[in-house]
């Protein structure tokens, strides 16, 4: 394997302006290489409010939420409503390539730090914003936390359980998608600028985000006129007005949890039940499996699910909820290991972090944290790459950490100067 | 020349399959790069027969599931058990792809003959996307696996629904739809360091991996504080109301979140100050976190007399966050979305024309372009074989004839 020597985006310097609407995309970023500079007002960003918090201390300086989205990046905090303030930010943009914000639309505008404005410094720079809806349109000034985006975005019409509200996942994750979009988007301009030496604006919607995680909603109603919708631990399948409209289990409880597992049809199944069915009958369980007992692979791939009766689909499923009962989470997936069965745990979050793949993997870095004289356990990369690692490079900047070196040591503001402009409540 | 586009230049071969690395590969070609999706009548992709299909009957090339996930690529059908086909392959890598991207378990690419190391030697500058459930390496790294059981595994189920019934599950695949996008992410950051550098890599992506990034702080929150998130239907721990409330019509519901005083005291406006707004044990947050299913009923009360889009209008006007918890239908209407262009509409040969959608943000110069609908399976073949491989009829006619081409 190559040395790893450089990163993906070494040399290039990103200004990141985002509250936790866009976090993700500047560490995504940083964690690739690229000199990210979070900028904060003075005092420090809200986000550094969310919670949890390390050892339960809530301190701006010890938010978990902050500290996991914010690794890899320098901090500097900057009034930018005030007009030295303006003219910090223009200058640091001149060596910028990247500018990320968050702001409502229309506010980087007003400020006079538009892109319009920007790229007139530097024809170079790119500007992410990320909002709620984009910079157009009607909903533009919509306020949209996490719930609201999961319910315009769709998503939370098919969470949850049919007899109860749409619900959305309890931990925030509209503005995750974005930042994640964001991300992407932000490096095709540059790839783009790469070519053309052009820079251009990135205009990011959540919504359009959470959108992208539907998995055919939108379709469903567009050729069929079928809304899709929530049903808890089953699967609502609607076919075509023809057919009956499928309902099947892909969690079953076990003996201390709960385990994903679907039954279905075609190659999924051919892939799962013959083992599936081979190890009830180890154990004197086929229950309404006897009739499938010598059914292999060819048997499973042609078997029609859709002509099956309601009571045929239950049957099945009490047998395997009756089995599944008699074993804890981790003696089935040792067991669907072995035998290649397509099942696997609901995790908790405690589950993940002793995921033994992950552990395998050495997916779990620890960083650094200075201020506490302590390492702490984060969460590692997406992916392994073997010539430009994927790397936490540092962990969040404390308040204002780096003003000095950026200020005094990048652009020169005198010990004097910087004193003054804290005074005015600048930095 | 036409004009220009973020990923000119860029050529993939992609031998993905399901949702995770077709989404990644389509959002590429959006953005200027060719992909030809190698594909099999042997062993089709399983979206390929999900629904929803054209007139409800499912069939090989009438799938709308798996078009949205697949426009603007060329598909042709190789059966890769066969040498000629893996030949095939091979040439697609070698003399015309700089990027390969699979989703195929550990082990099948070396069987083809297409592993990055063998092909690097030749090719230094081939950047090699691989992307399973759980990576390359580790004990359970051939395990198959898919995007639903997947979403279990990476704990997005167990954190939502709520606390008194079963865990639930965001979408069906969700973690492939949180995946994709960091592969995206990561494609053309290689890219961009292969332009610079002239030197491609192996890139082994784990959905898992990608995945637990959405989770970090609760996942740390149990490393470091021995806390283990729970799933609380719609409850926020800094905001109330905050939830997502019944309104006029057959199983219509809007969300409304109050976070700070000035938001609840519009909140009470907007829905005319019953006289229940003004006990002193809904005055604050945390009376009315303590009293928040009594809160919610009466809320409740206000939003039954209202459809979902007007409860939200009324909110909004007075700068409380609300949304429509929005159906498919609601989707396809949404004035917000249809302002942006997010429903393309192309016409599908088989499906005839239906709604795709372009990446969720807009470049200012170099715009997305879905460039074509999804292909029909096998659909380029001719094109491939003769256009791009530069083969003759009669390779072309023997390929036909020993059935690689299926």
């Amino acid at each position: 394997m190559a040395e790893q020597e450089d990163s993906l985006l070494g040399g290039y310097r990103v200004l990141d302006l985002a509250d936790e609407k866009g976090l993700l995309c500047g560490k995504f970023l940083g964690d690739l290489g690229a000199d990210v500079i979070k900028i904060e007002p003075p005092g420090g960003d809200l986000a550094r409010n969310i919670g949890p918090f390390y050892k339960d201390i809530p301190d701006r300086e010890k938010s978990l939420y902050w500290w996991a989205y914010n690794t890899s990046k320098r901090g500097i905090t900057l009034n930018i409503g005030t007009a030295d303030g303006q003219e910090i930010f223009k200058r640091l943009v001149k060596t910028a390539d990247v500018v990320i914000e968050s702001f409502l639309p229309g506010y980087m505008d007003s400020l006079g730090l538009g892109y319009t404005a920007l790229s007139e410094m530097n024809p170079g720079i790119i500007m992410t914003s990320i909002t709620p809806f984009g910079q157009t349109g009607p909903y533009r000034d919509y306020k949209a936390p996490d719930i609201v985006g999961c319910c315009l975005g769709g998503l939370a019409y098919i969470a949850g359980d049919t007899d109860r509200p749409p619900c959305r996942v309890s931990f925030p994750q509209a503005y995750l998608l974005a930042g994640n979009h964001a991300a992407g988007g932000t490096l095709a301009a540059l790839r783009y600028r790469e070519l053309s030496g052009e820079g251009q604006y990135v205009d990011v919607s959540m919504q359009e985000a959470v959108v992208w995680t539907l998995m055919g909603v939108i379709q469903h109603w567009d050729l069929l006129k079928y809304n899709m919708v929530r049903a808890g631990v089953w699967r609502t399948f609607f076919i075509g007005p023809r057919y009956p409209t499928r309902v099947m289990r892909f969690c079953y409880p076990c003996k201390d949890g709960y385990v994903g597992f679907l039954i279905a049809g075609g190659l999924l199944a051919a892939i799962s039940m013959p083992a599936m069915v081979e190890w009830l009958a180890g154990e004197g369980m086929l229950g309404a499996f006897e009739p499938m007992k010598d059914w292999g692979y060819d048997e499973w791939l042609v078997r029609d699910v859709i002509s099956m009766s309601r009571e045929e689909v239950d049957a099945e499923e009490d047998t395997l909820i009756r089995f599944f009962a008699t074993k804890t989470r981790a003696e089935l997936y040792e067991q669907v290991l072995k035998r290649r069965i397509i099942l696997y745990p609901v995790s908790t979050t405690k589950d993940v972090a002793e995921n033994i793949q992950l552990k395998e993997r050495e997916f779990w870095v620890e960083v650094e944290h200075p201020e506490l004289d302590e390492t702490m356990t984060y969460v590692g990369a997406p992916c392994k790459m073997t010539e430009t690692p994927w790397r936490i490079s540092r962990c969040a900047p404390l308040i204002g950490e780096h003003n000095q070196e950026i200020y005094e040591g990048e652009l020169g503001i005198s010990k004097e100067e910087v004193r003054l402009l804290k005074e005015a409540r600048v930095i | 020349m036409g004009k220009r586009c973020a990923l000119e230049g860029v050529k993939i071969a992609d031998f993905s399959w399901l949702a995770t690395g077709p989404l990644a590969t389509k959002f590429a070609a959006n953005l200027g790069a060719e992909v030809i999706h190698i594909e099999s009548n042997t062993r089709p992709d399983i979206l390929r027969f999900a629904p929803p299909a054209k007139d409800g009957e499912l069939g090989m090339n009438r799938s709308a599931m798996f078009a949205y996930h697949n426009d603007s690529k060329y598909s042709i059908t190789l059966n890769m058990k066969m040498p000629q086909a893996q030949e095939v392959g091979r040439r697609i890598v070698h003399n015309w792809a700089n990027v390969v991207f699979d989703s195929q378990v550990p082990g099948v690419m070396e069987r083809w003959g297409l592993d990055y190391q063998t092909l690097r030697k030749e090719r230094p500058d081939l950047i090699h996307i691989a992307c399973t459930s759980q990576g390359q390496t580790g004990p359970y790294c051939k395990h198959p696996g898919h995007g639903a059981v997947g979403t279990q595994l990476a704990g997005f189920s167990e954190v939502t629904g709520w606390p008194d019934r079963e865990p639930s599950i965001p979408s069906l695949a969700y973690v492939d739809y949180v995946s994709f996008a960091c592969v995206a992410t990561v494609l053309i950051a290689a890219v961009i360091h292969r332009d610079k550098t002239g030197r491609g890599q192996y890139i082994d992506v784990s959905q898992l991996e990608c995945n637990v990034q959405f989770l970090a702080p609760s996942i740390m929150d149990y490393i470091i504080n021995g806390r283990i998130m729970m799933r609380m239907g719609n409850r926020s721990t800094h905001a109330a109301p905050h939830a997502v409330y019944r309104c006029l019509g057959e199983d219509r519901w809007c969300a409304i979140a109050v976070s700070t005083d000035e938001e609840w005291r519009n909140f009470c406006n907007v829905i005319g100050n019953p006289g229940w707004t003004k006990e002193p044990r809904f005055a604050t947050l945390r009376g009315r976190k303590e009293n928040e299913d009594e809160l919610n009923a009466l809320v409740e009360e206000w939003t039954m007399g209202y459809y979902p889009e007007e409860a939200m209008k009324r909110m909004q006007a007075a700068g409380v966050a609300a949304g429509v918890a929005a159906r498919g239908q609601d989707l396809v209407a949404d004035p917000q979305l249809n302002h942006r262009g997010t429903h393309v509409i192309l016409e599908h040969p088989e499906i005839g024309p239906h709604i795709y959608q372009p990446p969720p943000y807009r470049l200012s110069k170099t715009p997305h372009e879905l460039t074509m609908p999804a292909a029909c399976i096998g659909q380029h073949n001719e094109y491939v074989l003769r256009e791009v491989l530069g083969m003759s009829d009669e390779e072309v006619a023997d390929l036909v004839i020993s059935g690689a081409l299926q």
